[in-house]
């Protein structure tokens, strides 16, 4: 199968390089540090995280909705963009996968971590109640993790199928590996016809299923008395925070994985204008959003929530909130309305720029509400009036996030990061019908 | 039997009080005593014990053979309350003084050792123009609490009687009642709570039950007023009630209409009428079972200022 070779050879697996063997490295060194952590909290716990009474959430739920908020993004560029027939989105397809698939299984376990008797978990089964917005998100998490996986997996049987032939004579034990996931995939019409129905099922499925993720995720806050959190624009304000989180991390690991694998042959300036075109658009109508939850309020604000809006704005938090507001969100919507910031290389600063931010902002969005009860916080220690995480939550917290990386790279390692039979199919109908217009 | 011990028994058995007996005799006639069983000491140690058995037959047992257990019979659902009743408290802010013995015999009786009480006297006070004034908050009990509503368990349920209880051996230590409770008045056992208590540790796994909080708490689990339904069932008023100095808790039932504070019963709704009592937080529509009664002619509100801290309301043992 020689039309495979160059494709696979850019696009396939590759051995990690130096750099690339660090990187793995140092994530596991980062994971083992926050499993040292997270085993010393179940034995002493929950006492050495800073959270205490009033800040009862702290970086742990932030973390969660952040990686919840980016697994998004597999809705956004996956689905969203096929059912409105964007061919450019192939190149970044499968990489949205990857990430999506990596933060949706990361807020699954982060949302465990937060909570202090992982032992009990099965009470949430057992004696589950419908009417708790934790029940919706037991039934979501789960249900979403499914279709990421199934929406990465069925479109790679070829792929996976390329590799086993590939690597049938050079590497048996690869091969046999990739033959097992192929499940003994030979492009027969009955199968590419399965597939197709498939994966059209899945796609439609996944829009719902992100906008319902992500709005659950917006109520574990809103069906709450607090400041800040009770809000009707939560839902839509968290769905576009979503998108502008996923993409910024997608674009973010398609220039890392372009530039190391030099796939610019692949993905082209005019797919990372496209995309930025796209960021923009999220950025512009998450800015929107943020007007109905910060500034309008001004306005008819009662003295808990002017209060609560005064230390974003002015007080407490007021650098974090401005950094994150201003060079997380309003800059980066102004600059990619310009051609040249779409160009991969500023496109991937601002996104990184917007992906922090992104983190940051949710960290905004649940601390400072819990600070500001409707009784004034009296009787309880001087630093229960205050919240930053401790150095097991940060050891925890950037073991989640590591963990999230990892998946990322090793997929990236062994998985086409671009369909390459969807290439090969694709330069194929593009030699016959040159074909056809030569006859 | 004579008269006289059938009556005592019969008053014993009435106290609501049972004790069982369980015991491990000799023999196979009596290998299942269960709770419920009545049981007399006749004369001095070392002689014969009476004992009734199901059927109601008389047995003479020697009570080197027996182990007294104390089992407390509960006579209602713990998750259903105690049959038509409906606990109400009403705190007149106009003779709270910032005493805190509420608050220490709460703390006392609940064995907290968390940073955070669970019943606590707020420096209230509205605007710079207003009078400020001392205000003890405890669990609302609410009629549609906000915690109840979240729990993904049912670790937190609502009960017929009014009261807003905790199964601890069930939380999974989520927080999100916590985080729904507008009125701050749970608390979470973050680490091991170094509690002591006189039983043995044996004794008090056996007893904990939702209806006594803290009795022992549970790490990674939420905790909270009770509203002392244990001293309830003995016909008696919650810690804070008694403890008191001031006669500010007033706890009663809706139903009977009646509420007391330990030195004088009055009506609930002419209590309320005539002192134009309220609920804290009523636009929220949590329906609390709490009802205030406003600061007015109130005791002078410095004299509390001594007691005040804004930093504790658990004393802890001073560590060397």
């Amino acid at each position: 199968m020689s039309k495979y070779d160059q494709l696979i050879k850019d696009l396939g697996p590759r051995k990690f390089s130096l750099k690339g063997k660090l990187w793995v490295a140092l994530l596991l060194a980062v994971i083992v540090a926050g499993i040292i952590a997270y085993v010393d909290q179940l034995i002493e716990g929950q006492v050495v995280t800073n959270m205490r009474d009033y800040v009862l959430w702290g970086v742990y739920i932030s973390n969660f909705v952040f990686f919840v908020a980016t697994s998004f993004v597999a809705a956004v560029v996956v689905a969203a963009l096929r059912l409105t027939k964007n061919e450019w989105r192939r190149p970044f397809v499968r990489m949205a996968q990857i990430v999506a698939l990596a933060c949706i299984i990361m807020a699954g376990i982060t949302i465990i971590i937060d909570m202090a008797r992982p032992d009990r978990m099965m009470n949430l089964f057992i004696h589950a109640r419908l009417q708790s917005p934790i029940t919706w998100d037991v039934i979501i998490i789960p249900t979403f993790i499914v279709v990421s996986l199934l929406l990465l997996y069925f479109p790679l049987l070829g792929d996976l199928a390329i590799l086993r032939d590939h690597y049938s004579e050079t590497n048996k034990k690869l091969s046999k590996i990739y033959g097992f996931f192929a499940m003994k995939w030979r492009w027969s019409e009955q199968q590419i016809k399965l597939q197709g129905k498939s994966i059209r099922l899945l796609v439609l499925m996944i829009i719902p299923l992100g906008l319902i993720l992500e709005s659950i995720d917006a109520y574990l806050f809103s069906t709450t008395y607090r400041v800040g959190w009770n809000s009707t624009n939560f839902g839509p304000y968290f769905i576009s925070g979503a998108m502008v989180s996923g993409l910024g991390a997608l674009i973010t690991v398609v220039y890392i994985v372009r530039k190391n694998k030099q796939l610019q042959n692949y993905i082209t300036e005019y797919h990372f204008d496209k995309i930025g075109k796209l960021f923009n658009l999220t950025c512009l109508i998450y800015v929107y959003f943020n007007i109905n939850e910060y500034l309008v309020p001004l306005f008819t604000a009662k003295k808990g929530e002017s209060e609560h809006l005064e230390t974003l704005l002015r007080g407490e938090f007021a650098i974090p909130f401005w950094i994150v507001t201003l060079a997380g969100l309003v800059f980066p919507a102004i600059l990619l309305m310009f051609q040249r910031f779409r160009k991969p290389r500023p496109l991937y600063l601002i996104a990184i720029v917007v992906v922090l931010g992104a983190w940051w902002k949710r960290y905004l969005i649940v601390t400072p509400t819990l600070l500001h009860p409707y009784l004034p916080i009296q009787g309880v220690p001087e630093n229960w009036h205050h919240y930053f995480p401790s150095v097991h939550e940060w050891l925890i917290t950037g073991a989640t996030l590591a963990m999230a990386l990892l998946i990322i790279t090793l997929l990236i390692r062994y998985v086409p990061v671009i369909s390459i039979d969807r290439l090969a199919e694709e330069e194929a109908e593009r030699l016959t019908s040159e074909k056809k217009a030569a006859a | 039997m004579d008269e006289n011990t059938k009556d005592t028994r019969r008053k014993f058995l009435n106290n609501g009080w049972k004790l069982g007996l369980a015991s491990i005799v000799g023999g196979a006639a009596l290998t299942h005593l269960k709770e419920g069983f009545a049981f007399e000491t006749k004369g001095p140690a070392g002689e014969k014990m009476e004992l009734m058995d199901v059927d109601g037959n008389i047995i003479e047992v020697d009570p080197i053979d027996m182990e007294e257990v104390d089992l407390e019979q509960v006579t209602h659902n713990v998750r259903r309350g105690i049959p038509g009743r409906k606990f109400t408290m009403v705190v007149d802010l106009a003779k709270c003084q910032n005493a805190l013995a509420c608050q220490r015999s709460c703390n006392k009786h609940h064995f907290v050792t968390g940073d955070n009480a669970w019943l606590k006297v707020y420096k209230m006070q509205e605007t710079e123009d207003t009078s400020p004034y001392w205000m003890p908050t405890l669990c609302m009990h609410c009629d549609q609490p906000a915690c109840v509503t979240v729990c993904p368990v049912d670790a937190t349920f609502k009960r017929e009687d009014g009261l807003v209880l905790i199964d601890n051996d069930r939380c999974v230590g989520c927080r999100f009642c916590m985080a729904a409770c507008p009125y701050s008045t749970r608390v979470f056992n973050w680490n091991e709570p170094k509690q002591e208590f006189e039983m043995n540790m044996d004794m008090v796994e056996e007893m904990h039950s939702p209806e006594h909080a803290g009795m022992p708490s549970i790490k990674g689990t939420v905790d909270k007023c009770d509203f002392c339904p244990h001293q309830a069932e003995k016909g008696e008023l919650p810690h804070c009630v008694t403890a008191c100095p001031n006669g500010v808790f007033y706890f009663g039932d809706k139903n009977e209409d009646v509420v007391t504070n330990g030195n004088e019963t009055v009506r609930l709704s002419k209590l309320l009428e005539e002192n134009a009592g309220y609920r804290l937080f009523e636009d929220l529509g949590t329906e609390p079972s709490v009802y205030y009664l406003p600061p007015k002619d109130r005791l002078p509100f410095e004299e509390g200022l001594e007691n005040y801290n804004e930093f504790q309301s658990v004393e802890k043992p001073d560590v060397p």
